[in-house]
């Protein structure tokens, strides 16, 4: 008995193929790609076949035509007469466009609203939540249509336009801001601007050794302030104070000069900040509760200030939370910006569908949008991650 | 202690005889509609070691957190080493920096390390340079007995190790008054000793300290006086000897029973 | 030296009026500093400036009752208040859209039955066994009420499907078939096999890196392409389809996190009592998992739901868009903003209500976690 169990124990056991769990996923996993790979077969026969019974020519050859379709607004120059190659572009440009203002905006509308949520002003932050509830259950498409009608229908003509501020107009044309006039003071300005931004950077590196030496303190970020806004000024004034604005001036029917957003844009950009301004909000507000009051206490205790409280022990440890949830957000305000589509702002989107009716090319049209969407995400998202690691670095 | 009571009420800071570093003069506190601090008198010596206990929800911590205004008080008066706690920030901002206070929770920040808790307020609130904050850190360290842990985080050492950094930290600050709020509530019982060590230490140097806790031996080695608050109230004080021995009155005799029972 | 108070408690007193009554919550609430008061008096402006136009536009110039879109305006032909006459015009045709007029009592009944069973899945005391048994039985109801065809009910084409309840299929019906779908996806993404593994991945990448509108003009356009020469499907179908796809993506990411939650504990006591992998992870992992992660099952649910508004883009007929259509009625020109906002209120109803729920449970489960 024994010698037979020593023996089982000795041999070097091979389990049969079918039992051995190794094998057993190899061949699974042979089966399912087999599987995928059939279905793939299967749907990419179909589309030939269909295709070619259709008379459409596979291939990206049709970006090399004339659209022959105009489109309402665009950052490049662009004519019916161009390439879908170029429309296609003018649509890419539009989407970075609108989305790179929101994202901006939005943050700064979720970051007032999240912090305001949590005032202890009982109305403001009242009002705060009640913005967020609201915003938040209403589907941005819905929102979209409404601003839209707002603008464009509510909105009185150019001649009854309402003036919110003077020289703005809203008109059912659009949103109308005064411009100042070209003028080389103002690249100057700019040259200023950027040289005072060096300095207040040279300043708040000075201002942080002396303090680690001396233990004086310098205020770094009011003198660099007062830099940013000064220098430029100096300027302004140095060139004779060049104020001519060019202002929306009614001529007829409807305005000249200025510059205008029209109902579409508009629409879109406020449709987009408030409903992402909403989601932006309760992920400063999650983030900022996340920091424990004992946190806060501690610091109190030790005699740091409100400001300096939140700059060095709050701040820091609720950007770790608010980071990842915030790159989602800002894809999701990317994406979102697709549905410029149904109230017909020129967006990628809506030009390639353009595209895809007049051509026919829905699987080239297809794969353009998706292959567009996947690089953003994948930008914003590798940005984000080297920021969220710097942010992680400091602190472990 | 005359003086002070008969000063101009919110006239501040007020100069009080010299020994009284913490004065409480018939303080009330609510929340809300809830009445957690019923008349408070208290008065705390410079160098005096006051122990206070009684059972949890007496109002202990509301009380010593009334001292440096983690709570706000609203009826009566606080006077902290010569300076009325009003709801002036000016006033608020110098009691802070006189007066360190270790929590339960320890409280120590995540986000920096060992020795960039203990600087924080120095460079900032103090304004020292960097150097001599580093270097006051490192004695508090040493006195502490845990120099060698200085570059680590908070979250990489035991309870007890950042319950002796959370009091290095207040120490940075040279402040004449310390507070504990529980110390050792949150500890396991091998560490409670390696820190109740460091707050003897403290002790035997003369700090003045108001302690809210439960271990007994401390307060009979080291305790000036001690506090029995129930309910909101100060119940009896005492000296420690005869707190313990002899207590006067009905509830200390209750609670002192069921905490010395095992 | 000892020193007693006194023997018996002090009685309780009631705090100084200064910090209670209507003066005292005042100045704790709104001007307890200088910072805040004047946050109060620009909170107090908007206010004036906002609520009392509105108001006026919305209940006192509103027109509850006309005969067409001239009736509702002032005499200058504009518009002085809302026109809720046009709601009420056209409230059938926003609800239930295209569906024969006679029969709405069926949609209407969908309706009731839909909101019956989401109910009834948001008590705790149902889940389990008994919802499995509730579902289908509700939905073959829902589905003979909408086709009909059988017990003298006439036969309505999807065709016809539109409005709220179109709205309710779409988003209930996807996430019943999605979820299944979503579990494989995350069982694939944690499986040890590399192919399993890879093709969840970039399943889920794929899905999840593109706005769902191209994901519908896919099905729109490309899922006629992919099937046989002569197979057709019909356009809700196609839109059905292409939601399930997609909110499976992201209803698997959610999953993934319940089961990464899990202790690893859990998998091995499971490998010790011998169960095998299918029978560990139906009797021991999905049940924690799932149970872990309802909460935001429920908040993406709320996004499935406002996301339906968008299959207007392939031209079927929903919620949002039976009131674009109500909006080109020429005798009810330019009454937009009633009709936005009447369906606003709508999706605001349900989708707060299911947020609410989803907040109530979260807290329930925090409970439950802590010691």
């Amino acid at each position: 008995m024994a010698s037979e169990t020593a023996a089982i124990v000795v041999r070097p056991s091979r389990p049969a193929p079918w039992r051995d769990p190794r094998l057993r996923g190899i061949a699974l996993q042979v089966v399912f790609v087999a599987v995928i790979a059939a279905i793939i077969g299967f749907l990419a026969y179909n589309t030939t076949v269909n295709l070619r019974r259709q008379n459409i020519a596979t291939g990206f050859g049709f970006l090399d035509r004339e659209a022959a379709f105009g489109i309402g607004e665009s950052l490049i120059a662009y004519s019916p007469a161009d390439t879908y190659a170029r429309a296609f572009l003018v649509g890419l440009a539009n989407t970075l466009y609108v989305s790179a203002i929101g994202i901006v905006l939005a943050t700064i509308l979720g970051t007032v609203m999240g912090l305001a949520r949590l005032s202890r002003n009982w109305l403001v932050a009242k009002l705060a939540a009640i913005y967020v509830e609201t915003f938040r259950n209403i589907p941005l498409a819905l929102q979209l249509l409404f601003w839209w009608a707002l603008l464009r229908e509510v909105a009185p003509g150019p001649r009854q336009a309402w003036q919110p501020l003077p020289g703005v107009f809203v008109s059912n044309r659009g949103i109308l801001l005064p411009v100042p006039h070209q003028d080389p003071a103002y690249l100057w300005m700019a040259v200023a601007f950027a040289i005072a931004f060096g300095i207040a950077y040279a300043v708040f590196r000075w201002a942080r050794r002396r303090q680690a030496e001396t233990g004086r303190q310098f205020p770094a970020g009011w003198v660099g302030l007062a830099l940013a806004l000064g220098l430029p000024l100096i300027v302004f004034v140095a060139h004779g104070m060049p104020l001519e604005m060019e202002w929306p001036v009614l001529r007829g029917f409807n305005f000249a000069g200025g510059t205008a957003f029209s109902p579409e844009f508009g629409a879109l950009l406020i449709g987009l900040v408030v409903y992402t301004g909403t989601f932006i909000a309760e992920i400063v507000r999650a983030g900022i509760l996340a920091v424990s009051w004992g946190q806060s206490e501690a610091a109190m205790a030790l005699g740091l200030r409100p400001g300096q409280r939140m700059r060095l022990v709050v701040l820091p440890q609720a950007l770790r939370v608010i980071i990842p949830p915030m790159t989602s957000e800002y894809l999701s305000l990317t994406k979102n910006s697709s549905l410029a589509v149904i109230i017909g702002y020129p967006d990628l989107v809506s030009i390639a569908n353009t595209t895809m009716n007049q051509t026919g090319q829905a699987v080239e049209g297809i794969a353009m949008i998706m292959a567009v969407y996947l690089v953003i995400s994948l930008l914003i998202s590798l940005f984000m991650n080297l920021y969220n690691r710097s942010v992680a670095l400091v602190e472990r | 202690m005359s003086n002070a009571a008969e000063a101009m009420p919110g006239k501040a800071p007020v100069q009080s005889g010299a020994r009284a570093m913490i004065e409480m003069q018939a303080v009330h506190k609510w929340y809300g509609e809830f009445h957690v601090l019923k008349d408070i008198n208290l008065i705390v010596g410079r160098g005096e070691k006051v122990v206070v206990c009684g059972p949890s929800g007496s109002g202990k911590s509301t009380m010593i957190r009334c001292i440096n205004r983690l709570e706000e008080h609203q009826q009566g008066r606080i006077i902290v080493s010569g300076i009325e706690l009003t709801s002036d920030l000016k006033h608020i901002e110098a009691i802070r920096r006189e007066v360190g206070m270790v929590f339960q929770q320890f409280n120590l920040f995540p986000h920096l390390t060992v020795l960039e808790n203990l600087t924080l307020a120095p460079i900032w609130v103090r304004k020292l340079p960097k150097k001599e904050a580093e270097e006051t850190a490192r004695y508090y360290l040493e006195r502490v007995r845990i120099p060698e842990q200085a570059d680590k985080y908070p979250g990489q050492l035991s309870g007890g190790q950042q319950q002796r950094v959370a009091i290095a930290r207040s120490l940075c600050m040279k402040p004449e008054i310390m507070l504990f709020d529980e110390p050792t509530s949150a500890l396991d019982p091998e560490m409670i000793k390696e820190v109740l060590d460091v707050m003897i230490e403290l002790a035997q140097e003369g700090m003045t300290m108001v302690c809210v806790t439960h271990e007994m031996g401390f307060a009979r080695t080291v305790g000036d006086m001690m506090v029995f608050m129930d309910r909101g109230e100060i119940v009896e004080r005492a000296p420690p000897a005869e707190f313990f021995a002899n207590p006067k009155s009905e509830r200390t005799r209750l609670f002192l029973s069921q905490i010395l029972a095992h | 030296m000892t020193e007693i108070a006194h023997e018996l408690p002090l009685p309780m007193q009631r705090p100084p009026a200064t910090s209670t009554g209507i003066l005292g919550w005042l100045r704790a609430n709104l001007f307890n500093s200088v910072f805040n008061t004047v946050l109060s008096l620009i909170a107090v402006y908007f206010l004036a400036v906002t609520i009392p136009p509105l108001i006026r536009w919305a209940f006192i110039d509103a027109v509850w009752d006309a005969a067409n879109g001239q009736a509702c305006r002032g005499p200058g032909g504009q518009e002085v208040g809302a026109c809720w006459a046009f709601i009420g015009e056209k409230l059938r045709f926003i609800l239930f859209g295209r569906f024969p007029y006679t029969e709405q009592w069926r949609p209407l009944l969908v309706v009731v039955l839909f909101i019956a069973l989401v109910l009834a899945s948001c008590d705790r005391r149902m889940w389990g066994r008994r919802l499995l048994l509730l579902w289908p039985a509700g939905l073959v109801l829902i589905g003979i009420l909408m086709w009909g065809g059988v017990f003298g009910l006439r036969y309505v084409g999807t065709e016809y499907w539109s409005g709220l309840p179109l709205t309710l299929i779409l988003a209930i019906i996807g996430m019943v078939y999605a979820f299944p779908f979503a579990i494989l996806l995350a069982l694939g993404r944690r499986s040890q096999l590399p192919a399993v593994r890879m093709v969840s991945v970039a399943y889920i990448e794929l899905v999840r890196g593109v706005p769902l509108i191209t994901v519908l003009f896919m099905a729109s356009v490309m899922l006629p392409l992919f099937l046989p020469a002569g197979v057709t499907i019909d356009k809700l179908l196609r839109a059905q389809v292409a939601f399930i796809l997609f909110a499976a993506a992201y209803l698997s990411e959610v999953i993934r996190g319940g089961l990464q939650a899990i202790p690893k504990g859990q998998i091995e006591a499971a490998d010790a009592l011998g169960l095998g992998y299918w029978r560990r992870t139906r009797l021991i992992v999905l049940p924690q998992a799932l149970t872990m992660v309802i909460p935001p099952l429920v908040n993406n649910f709320i996004g499935a739901f406002k996301n339906t508004s968008l299959v207007l883009i392939i031209g079927l007929f929903d919620l949002l868009n039976t009131a674009n259509a109500a909006l080109t009625d020429p005798n009810w020109q330019g009454f937009a903003a009633e009709a936005y906002i009447f369906t606003a209120a709508i999706y605001f109803c349900f989708c707060f209500f299911m947020s609410r729920y989803s907040q109530m449970l979260e807290r329930t489960f925090d409970r439950g976690h802590r010691r």
